[in-house]
């Protein structure tokens, strides 16, 4: 049942009409693979939850892992499921190249924002008491000011 | 696993697609990037307000529901499940493009409609979500869940869960919108009739772009 393209008319522009394989095997080999990583994700959340005594290093490990596995997810669904695997590799280039950028785009800004917070802790003493008290443990002229739940605020 | 392309080609000598690749295709990929650079900078600000804060909700305790179990104490089930449902379309949606590069109308319209069903479980299940967190106090300005170390939250982690995963959600109506036509078009035979389902190939790209931001969703409000 397989369809040979020759030269697609309906698409003239394309010179080398290439449709994907004619199984589905590969197809469902990635569902395997998607829904094991998957599981193995959420196993590494549970985890971290059935182990509220980890230290902070363990804890970015594990979270660390979990990052490449959506990493590794990502690949598959694009290169398998978007069929950009079977691109000619300049396309696949014009799609990677501003993503790398992108990259240091998420360095830059997640580094910003630790710097900001290291900052704000140490000019702003009053605010840094207020934010790492445990509730519990805030005076109660300070439990009862809502001002933080103040609509929109960003603090 | 690129195409196997005989000797050297002058791709960009003009009159021909320089990518070798259909032009609504390109189009489509190039909307693609400049919308994963939009779900990226929602992402980006969420980790950097979060980078910037001294602590923040712990997910195993504020997504621990599941519909009809009550008060059951479920961590990140329900929301597992919707991410199975998800990548599960994507599946369907995959396999309804296989079908139409076999000119199989009938092997469209069976996978195109599972995918508008997982895609319409997909919103169903958000839409629960979302009714449940705002019954227990969540809402844009309102965050009642104190942060992993018992301090003080702020809206911010509602503020940011709401935007970004309504925005997503958004995605997936006009998604599940443009399936809805697709199927419409198939089953009157328009694909028949041109002798091609480049659309669905087209509206296929879209839908696994859509299961793409909702992994990196999962992964940064609902894992790390």
């Amino acid at each position: 049942m397989s369809h040979q393209q020759q030269h697609n008319p309906f698409a003239p522009e394309v010179t080398f009409p290439h449709p994907p394989p004619d199984n589905t095997k590969r197809i469902w080999r990635t569902f395997w693979i998607l829904l094991f990583v998957t599981m193995a994700e959420v196993g590494l959340g549970l985890f971290l939850y059935a182990n509220p005594s980890f230290g902070q290093g363990m804890v970015y490990f594990i979270k660390g892992l979990m990052v490449i596995l959506t990493l590794a997810k990502a690949f598959y669904i694009i290169a398998i499921f978007m069929h950009l695997g079977d691109e000619l590799r300049s396309f696949v280039l014009t799609l990677v190249f501003p993503t790398l950028l992108f990259i240091w785009f998420i360095i830059a800004f997640l580094w910003d924002g630790n710097s900001f917070k290291n900052l704000r802790n140490t000019y702003d003493p009053y605010r840094k008491e207020m934010y790492t008290t445990p509730v519990d443990q805030l005076p109660d002229h300070i439990k009862e000011n809502v001002e933080f739940q103040k609509e929109g605020a960003l603090h | 696993m690129a195409q196997a392309i005989p000797g050297k080609q002058k791709w960009w000598s003009g009159g021909k697609s320089p990518y070798n690749m259909e032009y609504g295709k390109v189009m489509m990929w190039f909307f693609l990037l400049s919308d994963a650079f939009t779900f990226g900078a929602f992402l980006i600000s969420y980790g950097t307000v979060r980078f910037s804060s001294d602590s923040w909700p712990d997910p195993n305790h504020v997504f621990h529901s599941f519909p009809f179990m009550g008060d059951a104490n479920l961590p990140l089930a329900f929301v597992s499940l919707m991410t199975f449902i998800l990548i599960m379309s994507s599946v369907t949606m995959v396999l309804a493009v296989h079908e139409g590069h076999r000119m199989n109308k009938k092997g469209v319209i069976k996978w195109l409609s599972f995918t508008i069903i997982g895609g319409l479980f997909f919103l169903g299940s958000q839409a629960w979500e979302w009714t449940h967190l705002y019954h227990v106090g969540a809402w844009w300005g309102s965050n009642p869940f104190n942060n992993i170390d018992h301090t003080l939250a702020n809206p911010n982690f509602t503020n940011f869960f709401f935007t970004i995963t309504g925005f997503h959600g958004l995605h997936v109506t006009t998604g599940v919108i443009l399936l809805i036509i697709a199927l419409i078009m198939t089953l009157n035979g328009n694909f028949d009739r041109k002798g091609h389902y480049l659309m669905i190939e087209k509206i296929g790209l879209y839908w696994h772009f859509v299961d793409l931001v909702w992994v990196f969703v999962f992964l940064c409000f609902y894992l790390i």
